[in-house]
């Protein structure tokens, strides 16, 4: 049995391993430091660390402030506030002018659970997605997480990724040869009949639904897409040409983000049914977790409806 | 430089400005003309820099929170030698870099690109608290508008510069009085401004920007601040240097048109020929070079 791990916990023991490491990184918290686990850093590294408070317009700025001086601020809130409530000082203060920031968004997705719609973001990736020259990371689960963290340290410009409150099993350690790269997909189920793009811990579901469908005699490839911007159009065109159909999933809306960047991609090039899987143009709500998971459709289940669904639409 | 220097090069400033807002058909001449002499003094006798290594790390900055402002801004930088007058002709032009809000990578001299109201001050929070992580001795100044400080995010950056006791941050306040849609007492009441920054905890200093000896104290008192952020809050006139533009919010964002552009530049061409003798400088040579990358009557709108 792999480890299970939430990826923000991953994350936080990944900044502070490597703290010493890289001693131009500041870190920056608004009041949450506990819950996106940037405490980790701080603990190591209380000098390089920075408690703004419940402020998270001013966090950016002073982020982007600090990157003009040479500086690698890795920012953190919950992802409804880091990307929402600073959306625009992220697009201005830092994109624009290409300003070395990470914005880290924990807590992303339904799996925020009781805390209800206003704590679930589902927006982080469209929105994140839509500003010029924004990277946009997913990992799935703790090891790709690790080595996401390491990759975005020795990145220079702005990113943006997403860190999961949940516990979630590993699945990328498992597979032969998996490696992370920045901007590039992994395929995790060799499959020829569909194939499921997933991110975040969608992944995990998407491997539970390949497994399951394979009993039915349902090939069902695989792609962890780590990167959500810049799309991996070379592993998601392969899968069109050799799959003929695609199921994407993610935890978000499916206005906007990875669903629609595949579309956009296969649309122009190699176009082939696309049913995205994911919240359909709703908010969230309060409860625990993986029952509201479940009452979005947000499982292994959820997906293989998704893979008949595009099954049946493929000539 | 000396006072009456000073004046002459705000002057010249304003005159390149106008001539700007006039060529482009666009641009925000009423708080850019407030700023000037406030501006003037910085880059000229307050700020260490050295316009030949514009990215020297242990430089003076400057972050134009009111990032609309480049008509103030870019003719100062051209004025201190960061760049030739001429290329002030490029703004807001798709034939050139020269944005209509600052702009860092393009321009030489900005240190921060702004433009989006209240955001300015916060990356001076990062650039000052840069600063004292790594020990230099660098100070940062940031102008804000008396309207952008209707901005929340002005209020956060405020809290968080005494948090951190930056003695290297000096905000200015141009207190204009005015905003686009009117009077900032009408639009927004922000008064009493001296009141809300000193409970910000900040040191708190007040003066006319359009006296030099009073933008000379103030810039001294600033520098002698320990342990808190400074802010000069400085009262001024929108659109000060042109009398049609003076006190009125409508040159808030609006370009001249021919006749105005010229009664203007009359105006300030007067004002620089005065200002130059008043300074013991020949009139004819201190206006040659600005008039000489002024529009001609067959440019500009």
């Amino acid at each position: 049995m792999s480890e299970t791990i939430a990826t923000r916990a991953a994350y936080g023991e990944t900044m502070a391993a490597l703290a010493k490491d890289y001693p131009d990184v500041v870190v920056l918290d608004a009041d949450l430091s506990g819950s996106t686990m940037s405490k980790k850093f701080a603990d190591v590294c209380p000098e390089r660390f920075f408690n703004i408070g419940i402020a998270e317009a001013n966090m950016a700025g002073i982020a982007a402030g600090l990157a003009t001086c040479g500086k690698h601020p890795f920012l953190h809130s919950f992802a409804m506030f880091a990307t929402g409530r600073a959306w625009e000082q992220v697009r201005n203060s830092i994109a624009y002018p290409r300003l070395n920031v990470k914005v880290i968004g924990s807590h992303g997705g339904l799996s925020v659970g009781e805390d209800g719609a206003t704590h679930q973001c589902l927006e982080d990736y469209a929105i994140m997605r839509a500003i010029p020259g924004m990277l946009v990371v997913s990992p799935c689960d703790g090891p790709s997480m690790r080595l996401a963290t390491k990759a975005l340290l020795n990145y220079e410009g702005p990113a943006y990724m997403r860190l999961g409150r949940l516990a979630v099993e590993s699945v990328t350690d498992e597979i032969p040869g998996y490696r992370f790269e920045l901007g590039r997909g992994f395929q995790l189920r060799e499959g020829g009949d569909v194939t499921v793009i997933a991110t975040g811990m969608m992944v995990q579901e998407a491997v539970k639904a390949s497994d399951t469908l394979k009993a039915q005699g349902v090939s069902v490839r695989v792609i962890d897409m780590a990167t959500i911007k810049p799309l991996d159009e070379e592993i998601v065109l392969k899968a069109a040409r050799e799959t003929g159909a695609i199921v994407t999933s993610e935890e978000a809306t499916v206005l906007g983000g990875l669903g629609s960047a595949v579309c956009e991609c296969v649309a122009a090039s190699c176009p082939v049914p696309v049913v995205r899987h994911g919240v359909q143009d709703q908010f969230g709500r309060s409860g625990a977790a993986k029952q509201v998971l479940a009452a979005y459709g947000l499982t292994a289940d959820g997906i293989i409806n998704s893979v008949h669904k595009v099954l049946a639409m493929k000539r | 430089m000396t006072h009456p220097e000073l004046a002459l090069t705000a002057a010249k400033a304003r005159l390149l400005g106008l001539d700007m807002v006039y060529r482009a058909a666009s641009g925000h001449p009423g708080g850019s003309f407030s700023a000037m002499d406030l501006l003037t003094a910085l880059y000229q006798n307050v700020m260490r820099i050295d316009p030949k290594n514009p990215q020297d790390p242990g430089r003076d900055r400057f972050v134009l929170s009111k990032g609309h402002c480049t008509p103030a801004l870019y003719p100062t930088l051209a004025l201190r030698g960061y760049f030739p007058l001429k290329d002030l002709q490029q703004f807001r032009s798709i034939h050139g870099q020269m944005s209509g809000h600052a702009e860092m990578h393009n321009i030489k001299g900005v240190d921060m690109s702004t433009g989006s109201l209240g955001q300015g001050i916060s990356a001076a929070v990062g650039m000052a608290l840069a600063g004292k992580m790594d020990g230099r001795s660098y100070r940062v100044y940031t102008m804000l508008g008396d309207g952008e400080i209707e901005e929340g995010q002005v209020w956060e950056a405020a809290m968080s510069a005494a948090k951190f006791k930056l003695d290297n941050l000096c905000a200015i306040v141009d207190i204009n009085g005015l905003q686009i849609d009117g009077r900032t007492a009408d639009v927004m009441p922000s008064e009493p401004l001296d009141q809300k920054w000193a409970a910000f905890g900040w040191h708190v200093i007040l003066c006319d920007g359009h006296d030099y000896d009073a933008i000379e104290d103030a810039y001294t008192q600033a520098q002698s601040a320990c342990g808190k952020p400074s802010v000069i809050l400085a009262h001024t006139v929108k659109g000060k240097g042109v009398s049609y533009m003076e006190h009125s919010a409508g040159w808030h964002g609006k370009a001249p048109n021919a006749q105005q552009y010229h009664q203007g530049r009359e105006e300030l061409t007067g004002q620089i020929a005065q200002l130059a003798r008043q300074a013991g400088r020949d009139p004819q040579a201190e206006l040659a070079p600005v008039l000489a990358v002024l529009c001609d009557d067959k440019e500009g709108n």
